[in-house]
């Protein structure tokens, strides 16, 4: 049962082979037997997913239908869950009870999905292998002494050891591609302002989306479908129609123009990972596709970039977080500036830190045109790069991490190690465009994604391009052993 | 331009972090190699190009003045960790 | 050493917003300690703020009116610093690109010329919470109800050179933003503050001094008084051979002083960069044209209407024009009694000082317009005099009704029967037979005075009633008689 796809388990509950309530209690008791090992949930919700499962069979025998009613899940634990801890799996929140439903979460909620609960994560969504969290660091299923990646590793490690068919990410610098590339997962950031941020706990707002992470693109459709959308709520949230995105995954690549960045086999690439990215190439050839080289000449400028407007904004962002309203207070504080000291001190771990400061100074007086506004233009003639290149093509193809799953606490020495790992993720946040990765192949045992970016609003022809190309390789049905 | 002690005293100061102080040269050490990997922007040309603050270029919607929200101190509180008469407490605060 | 003094202000006034600006939350004053404190006002973790047109249009509107341009394109922004009553650790608010910017204002000085005060930029930006320092198990209360209502800061150019120019300069802001409606003007509950940045400097030196900001006084005395005492402060330090240093202080009432805030202390870095929460607000020609259109008429233009329409002085005109209601009130006086310059008096004179006596404004006056008005007609047909009419007025202040009831049910009415007035002068002459004889025998110097001593006489006698006019004719004929 738990190798089902989500669509899968729509049919099988449409044509009333297993309940919902049969599948979460299967789940769950796979989620007892097998987290253990993986670290991949903070919280288990049972009893709110028996009541969900409950709540969704009574509506399909009330006539309801829908491809989501009575799905299990989970959200990623930056996503506020009313009355649910939400995390952010940081000490500063451990105590946080969420008192609202985030957008996405309530709209899931609301298409019938069952919560089995929240899931690991780097602290604050800062990092790239899922090692900061205050509850311990998340293994990769394919390889337990392997990172899951980040920040999204606990969503990525659950699905992918199928504890359950799908899970929300989020995607600041890669956060969803880069964790589903390293767990041979389909994960999509959709552009900027297409899924609501009401309730996602900010890293940095301008970078921030909200995205599925599954073992299918038709599964990343169907969750998409029920995250996508025009937010009162949300200011930075874009009032544009949301397609049928399962309606469009069959559509032929015939003639489909895909771009291969010649700046992407640079000396940082994994070679069995270029090879892995021709072989997609050759593939999709086959479907019909042409392809193109093409130049992105300021990518090598992203990761600086990224690293100062991220900070930047996450300086300020996780501000609230004072020990006043909610959240972890420090004991017995002596004045003001102790109860701020001590309680963020205490509360943060290192990596959050460290990007607060660097947040702080690249904003600070005398520094500010140097650092934060020199990124804002630099963020533009990235976005003009693609510009560019989108004249000429339809969508982009290459690599979505340069190495394979690395060995936790191999990156630890130095933080810059570990943000090197995002040179070609981060440059769809920046320029706000939806981005997919998917699995491409096994580079000694550890998967490998090709990632895939499209302009604004084409989340649905990124799904069809990964679902007709996930009709003709099996790399995405593999599971890791032992799972 | 690295940062010495003094520059991340200031620096976790101004974000109110309180630092132990065995920690700073890590910190120190850390910050620095970060701000190396920062500074290669200062190598790229960007005279004439306007600083991109949101990636879509939209403009902001405005919503209509309504109140739409309604009293839920209790419930706000309950997550509070102090608050007496319906006030949040703080240490005494001078001004 | 002769000093001069430079005055800059920044005035926060609050909008009159039903919600608040990135919420809604209700904006009313009073409520129950963070029972209009909301997920978005608490700055919960996940939420997110959304602009409220209302304020918008409010501060696009008060741009029209000084005359300034409207940033078309203008940009909320972050400044970062912690404090208690400021949830999210950051306020939102404008710096680069401000909704309003370049306009001025006139002010009339106590010598009755005008003078104009520019205006640097007016923005927009949320109001912080309250710090209650009252006991609270030896803690501070924090009280997030104000927290996001929206302010709009209005800040001067340093064109003011006395305490009282700023008052006036106050005064007349003050007066605008009640015409146009976009704040309640109450500086008792915080509506409107103040803060007065204020430098001295050798007469005749163009650089400026060094100057001290005065945070958040209150009213317009105490804007004025701790002007003068921070202005004698830095005299007297550097006169000492001291020298001002650049600082946040605070007045104290009680003392007269100001003093260095102590939370102030160290030098901010506020870290200021544009929302990413929020995109940039653009104001079409069409919201702007239709903003215009609702703009009332403003002082200036009401005080030159009052002068040519009506013949009024500068002065008076200008008192009048300075508040909207007390504009309303003259004009709705004029339009009963049709008599400008004696509405002009009435409600400069006597319903000021009945105001003043009571503390209350013209919008709680016990007098109406319309019993004001309908008093000043029986004055112009000579049914009641101008000193019955002061008892006439006293009547209406006291509730009791109209003044055609008060004349009828106190037998106010002016005596104007010439045959009875004379037959009470002819009383009044009789029993005063001795004045008489000495009238008759004094010079021309001395009878004035002395004429004086019948007329009191008479209108004692007729308990004020008999017309005045009337009785100085007939009383001189008959004392030449």
């Amino acid at each position: 049962m738990h190798q089902m796809t989500l669509a899968e388990i729509a049919r099988g509950l449409a044509d009333k082979k297993f309940s919902s309530e049969e599948l979460t209690r299967t789940l769950l008791a796979r989620i007892a037997q097998l987290d253990p090992q993986l670290n991949s949930f903070i919280t288990v919700t049972e009893d709110l997913a028996i009541t969900q499962a409950q709540a969704a069979d009574a509506r399909r025998a009330a006539g309801e239908t829908g491809a989501l009613l009575g799905a299990p899940l989970a959200h990623k634990d930056l996503f506020c869950t009313k009355g649910i801890r939400t995390s952010c799996a940081s000490k500063m929140l451990d105590n946080f009870k969420a008192p609202y439903d985030a957008t996405v979460v309530a709209s899931l909620a609301a298409a019938g999905t069952v919560t089995l609960g929240k899931t690991n994560m780097d602290e604050f969504a800062m990092g790239s292998a899922n090692e900061s969290s205050h509850y311990g660091a998340v293994k990769n299923p394919w390889n337990l002494d392997h990172v899951p990646g980040g920040s999204s590793g606990g969503s990525a490690a659950a699905v992918a050891a199928r504890l359950l068919p799908g899970a929300t990410g989020t995607d600041t610098g890669g956060s969803i591609r880069q964790p589903a590339a390293l767990t041979n997962l389909t994960g999509l950031k959709p552009t900027y302002g297409r899924v609501s941020r009401w309730g996602m706990i900010a890293y940095a707002s301008s970078l921030d989306q909200a995205g599925p992470m599954a073992r299918t693109a038709e599964d990343c459709a169907l969750l998409l479908q029920g995250m996508a959308g025009f937010d009162v709520n949300d200011s930075t949230s874009i009032d544009e129609p949301v397609p049928d995105y399962s309606a469009g995954l069959n559509a032929s690549l015939q003639g489909l123009r895909i771009g291969v960045p010649k700046e992407y086999f640079s000396a940082g690439l994994d070679p069995r990972i270029a090879d892995l990215v021709m072989a997609s190439v050759e593939a999709l050839k086959k479907l019909g596709a042409v392809v193109k080289e093409i130049s992105l000449p300021n990518l090598q400028h992203a990761i600086p970039a990224y690293y100062v407007i991220a900070p930047a904004e996450a300086s300020s962002n996780l501000s609230r977080f004072d020990g006043v309203r909610f959240g972890y207070r420090c004991e017995d504080p002596k004045d003001l500036t102790d109860l701020y000291k001590r309680s963020r001190g205490e509360g943060f771990g290192p990596e959050v830190q460290r990007r607060i400061m660097v947040g702080a100074y690249a904003l600070s007086a005398g520094y500010y045109d140097a650092y934060y506004l020199q990124a804002q233009k630099i963020r533009r003639l990235i976005k003009n790069d693609f510009m560019n290149a989108f004249a000429e093509v339809d969508v982009i193809l290459g690599p979505t991490t340069p190495n394979p799953a690395w060995k936790i606490g191999a990156k630890n020495a130095d933080p810059i190690a570990e943000y090197l790992e995002d040179f070609y993720t981060i440059t769809a946040n920046l320029a706000g465009l939806p981005g997919l990765s998917m699995p491409a192949g096994f580079a000694d045992g550890l998967p490998v994604g090709v990632q895939l970016l499209a302009p604004y609003f084409q989340e649905g022809r990124l799904l069809n391009v990964a679902h007709q190309y996930q009709q003709v390789t099996d790399w995405h049905t593999r599971s890791p052993a032992g799972f | 331009m690295a940062l010495d002690r003094s520059d991340v005293e200031k620096i976790a100061h101004l974000a109110r972090l309180g630092l132990n102080d065995a920690d700073i040269p890590r910190t120190t050490e850390a910050l620095n190699s970060i701000l190396g990997l920062i500074d290669q922007m200062q190598a790229v040309d960007t005279t004439g190009i306007e600083p991109l603050a949101h990636p879509l270029e939209a403009s902001q919607r405005l919503r209509v003045d309504a109140v739409t929200e309604i009293n839920h101190r209790d419930t706000y509180q309950a997550i509070a960790p102090a608050v007496q008469d319906g006030l949040y407490l703080v240490p005494k605060v001078l001004d | 050493m002769q000093w001069e003094v430079v005055i800059g202000l920044e005035i926060h006034t609050q909008l009159t917003t039903q919600s608040k600006i990135f919420s809604g939350s209700a904006t009313t004053f009073g409520s129950e300690p963070n029972t209009q404190a909301s997920l978005v006002d608490l700055g919960m973790p996940g939420t997110l703020p959304v602009l409220n047109k209302e304020a918008v249009q409010m501060a696009v509107k008060f741009g029209l009116a000084i005359d300034a341009e409207i940033g078309q394109h203008n940009v909320f922004a972050r400044k970062n610093y912690f404090y208690p009553d400021l949830p999210k650790g950051y306020q939102i608010s404008q710096m680069e690109l401000p909704i309003v910017g370049k306009g001025h204002l006139d002010i009339t000085l106590e010598d009755g010329t005008i003078k104009r005060i520019g205006v640097t930029r007016a923005h927009l930006e949320e109001d912080a919470g309250k710090s209650l320092h009252e006991d609270y198990s030896g803690m501070t209360g924090i009280d997030l109800n104000r927290a996001g209502t929206p302010l709009l800061e209005i800040v001067s150019e340093p064109d003011m050179r006395s305490a009282k120019e700023a008052v006036a300069y106050v005064k007349a802001m003050h007066a605008l933003v009640r015409y146009l409606g976009i704040c309640d003007g109450n500086m008792a509950e915080g509506s409107l503050r103040c803060d007065c940045n204020v430098s001295i400097r050798p007469k005749g030196q163009v650089e400026y001094g060094t100057r001290c900001e005065i945070k958040n006084v209150n009213s317009f005395r105490f804007i004025e008084k701790a002007i003068n005492s921070e202005i004698q402060r830095q005299i007297d330090l550097i006169e000492d051979g001291g020298k001002v240093i650049q600082q946040t202080r605070l007045y104290d009432p009680n003392t007269n002083e100001t003093r260095a805030m102590r939370s102030k202390e160290e030098a901010n870095d506020y870290r200021y960069f544009p929302d990413p929460d929020l995109l940039p607000v653009i104001i079409e020609d069409a919201f702007l044209e239709q903003t215009r259109a609702t703009l009332p008429e403003l002082p200036p233009q009401k005080r030159e209407r009052f002068q040519s329409q009506f013949g009024l002085s500068l002065y008076d005109a200008s008192v009048l024009a300075s508040s909207r209601e007390q504009a309303d009130f003259f004009e709705k006086v004029v339009s009963i009694s049709g008599d400008a310059k004696l509405a002009a008096n009435w409600v400069m004179v006597e319903l000021g000082s009945l105001l003043n006596k009571q503390g209350v404004e013209i919008d709680e006056s016990p007098v109406s317009a319309e019993q004001l008005g309908g008093m000043l007609l029986r004055i112009k047909d000579n049914t009641i005099s101008g000193k019955i009419a002061k008892m006439v007025f006293e009547g209406m202040a006291n509730g009791e009704g109209s003044a055609d009831e008060i004349i009828d049910q106190r037998g106010l009415k002016q005596v104007t029967d010439s045959g009875a007035i004379e037959s009470m002068l002819d009383d009044v002459l009789a029993a005063n037979a001795e004045q008489v004889e000495q009238y008759r025998a004094a010079d021309e110097a001395k009878r004035g005075k002395m004429f004086g001593f019948f007329v009191g006489q008479a209108m004692k006698a007729s308990k004020g009633k008999a017309n005045p006019g009337q009785v100085n004719e007939l009383l001189k004929r008959k004392l030449e008689g």
